[in-house]
């Protein structure tokens, strides 16, 4: 009953926030928030399922960025169709890029999909003509105004998310997946064609990070690649999110998206420390690394006895 | 091909050699990290940055050369990376987690505060030290009157050539004749069997990634009399740590130099026929190939040649 109830209430509590008249910053935050937790999600699901952690989900989240841009700059088409578009233009790229990374394991693998990120960047830094380089696209007129709207397109996306991965992650599927990371050698010779359900991980999960870009261009009305292709403000942050959240639990995301977006403009409010943001970052991954490896909600059990024990 | 196009085409060629010389430095410290723990140091470029910033001070302050800086540097960066070591990366080998990728994650975070601590401190403007040599150059018309074209070869950049390849000599000889050296190379080949021959695993762990920062921090020291230093450099320098690891092979010196060697030649003729903003998607594509084509890097090629008849 548990499993049904209570990603019923949080749907509900998120619907209804809105309505008790949140400020535009409120609002801003929160939409935010559920985007990351959606890239979250995605990730996760590649990399905290599969095991295949990787180091590039900027390249996905900012090829549907610019598929969303191009229709607007290029065809002048509203960028909204960007979101559906997207999905079938990450969906090629991912396939294409699976093909080459998901031949590699471990380390090979983080550095290609790290690699893939930069390489997509600097192509589009210096493809001037169709991409207007390093100047970026920006939307000259904005759908909305205020954020409700917003806010309500991105929870949809986020639930439909939600309930995709755990559809997937409870089916055949997402016990090949976890078969995969546990030893992906046991997992081949059990029949399970590897290279096959890496590659549908791979697949689902850019999708869903491309139409989280797609969804950004729209919201935010400005891209350029230095901020959809960016290792540390994308791809790094992904991981973080999903590390300090949990790896391979339902509500990882959630709360890893919740605490890093938070994190990150406390830290921009005080005086003189604007830019370090990273550092916290960085001595935050340290430390939940070292004493919570399976992050917040994987460690749960973990925190609550120390509390029990400290309370004791 | 007329005198002109030769000239561009040998400048360039030795510009390129010169560069690769010092990736060369910036791979070897990799690769040994590489070797011994079996994971990638994505903070190496930050350590670099950190030897940078050392020699740049060592300058402003007290006008010590960067190229003296070294033996600072080095020495400094050593001890640096033996802390790391010791007490961060190490107590993450005990715990239990569902992903082994949890290493490499934390030399991320590594890096991330190694760079924004220096935004913090120093801000983020480019910096330079100065040098009286900074600018001057052999020329080839200097040397043979007649001689059809005119090459140039900057003295700060052969400066930097002949120390890597001085400090790279010290590392050969450290590891093949030295017993660390040899325990090093032992747990790099074999961690169990060094284990079972009585070598002090957890010791040389901490030496290699000690000697890894300590080389990038040299390397850092003979980048600054010709690049100049900001406190984001260091990712840049990662990746092209990581370029060259794959290159030459994981874990393998001679690759690594090689690799060095082949990766600025490879960017420096980038730079000159198709673009400067295009060297680094240069950088990519050479990994990319070397993964699908030449998975073991360079060393794989020496090696079957040893082993082929």
């Amino acid at each position: 009953m548990n499993k049904v109830a209570i990603p019923l209430a949080v749907l509900g509590a998120l619907l209804v926030l809105p309505l008790i008249g949140l400020s535009s910053y409120t609002m801003h935050i929160l939409v935010l928030v559920l985007m990351w937790t959606t890239i979250g999600m995605a990730w996760n699901l590649l990399g905290g399922y599969c095991g295949q952690v990787s180091f590039g989900h900027a390249a996905y989240f900012g090829v549907g960025a610019y598929t969303a841009g191009i229709l607007y700059f290029k065809l002048h088409i509203s960028a909204w169709w960007g979101i559906p578009l997207s999905i079938a233009v990450v969906a090629v790229f991912a396939f294409l890029l699976g093909y080459i990374v998901l031949k590699l394991r471990g380390p090979f693998f983080a550095l290609a999909t790290l690699a893939s990120g930069e390489v997509l960047r600097i192509t589009t830094e210096n493809s001037g003509e169709f991409t207007n380089g390093t100047l970026g696209i920006l939307i000259q007129q904005r759908t909305w105004i205020e954020k409700t709207r917003y806010y309500y397109i991105i929870l949809a996306i986020t639930a439909l998310t939600f309930v995709l991965v755990r559809k997937l992650v409870a089916s055949k599927w997402g016990y090949y997946f976890v078969a995969i990371r546990e030893d992906q050698d046991a997992a081949e010779s059990l029949g399970i064609d590897t290279t096959r359900y890496k590659t549908i991980a791979l697949v689902i999960s850019a999708i869903l990070t491309g139409i989280c870009g797609a969804f950004y261009t729209n919201y935010m009305g400005y891209i350029d690649p230095n901020i959809v292709f960016a290792l540390h403000d994308i791809s790094i942050i992904t991981i973080m999110i999903v590390m300090i959240g949990g790896v391979a639990t339902e509500w990882g995301a959630l709360v890893g998206a919740g605490i890093m977006v938070l994190l990150a403009e406390w830290i921009r409010a005080i005086p003189g420390l604007g830019a370090s943001h990273q550092a916290f970052f960085g001595i935050l991954l340290i430390v939940i690394i070292i004493f919570l490896p399976n992050g917040i909600v994987g460690d749960l059990p973990k925190i609550m006895r120390l509390f029990r024990r400290v309370r004791a | 091909m007329g005198a002109a196009k030769l000239e561009v085409l040998l400048q360039t060629l030795i510009s390129g050699l010169l560069l690769g010389g010092l990736y060369a430095l910036i791979g070897l410290g990799m690769t040994l990290i590489m070797g011994v723990m079996k994971i990638i140091n994505l903070a190496h470029g930050e350590l670099m940055m950190v030897g940078m910033f050392i020699a740049y001070w060592m300058f402003t302050l007290f006008g010590i050369d960067p190229y003296i800086s070294v033996f600072i540097a080095g020495p400094a960066l050593f001890f640096l990376g033996v802390a790391i070591q010791k007490y961060l990366v190490n107590p993450v080998l005990k715990v239990d987690s569902i992903l082994p990728e949890n290493q490499v994650i934390l030399t991320v975070g590594i890096g991330m505060v190694l760079s924004s601590a220096a935004t913090i401190a120093f801000k983020s403007d480019y910096r330079s030290t100065p040098v009286k040599y900074g600018t001057s150059a052999f020329y080839l018309s200097d040397i043979w009157k007649g001689s059809p074209i005119e090459l140039s070869l900057s003295i700060p950049w052969s400066v930097s050539f002949l120390f890597a390849l001085a400090i790279t000599g010290a590392l050969w000889f450290f590891l093949q004749k030295t017993d660390t050296g040899k325990s090093i190379r032992a747990t790099s080949q074999d961690l169990d069997a060094a284990l079972l021959m009585g070598v002090n695993v957890q010791r040389m762990r901490v030496v290699t990634f000690g000697l890894g920062s300590g080389l990038v921090g040299a390397a850092g020291c003979l980048f600054i009399p010709i690049y100049y230093l900001y406190p984001a450099l260091g990712g840049q320098f990662t990746l092209i740590a990581f370029v060259i690891t794959i290159l030459g092979g994981l874990g393998s010196n001679v690759g690594a130099i090689l690799g060095g060697l082949i990766l600025g030649i490879f960017e420096s003729l980038t730079a000159t026929y198709v673009g400067m903003g295009w060297a680094p998607v240069g950088r990519f594509l050479i990994f990319i190939a070397a993964l699908l084509f030449l998975p073991g890097g360079v060393a794989s090629l020496l090696r079957r040649r040893t082993f082929g008849k």
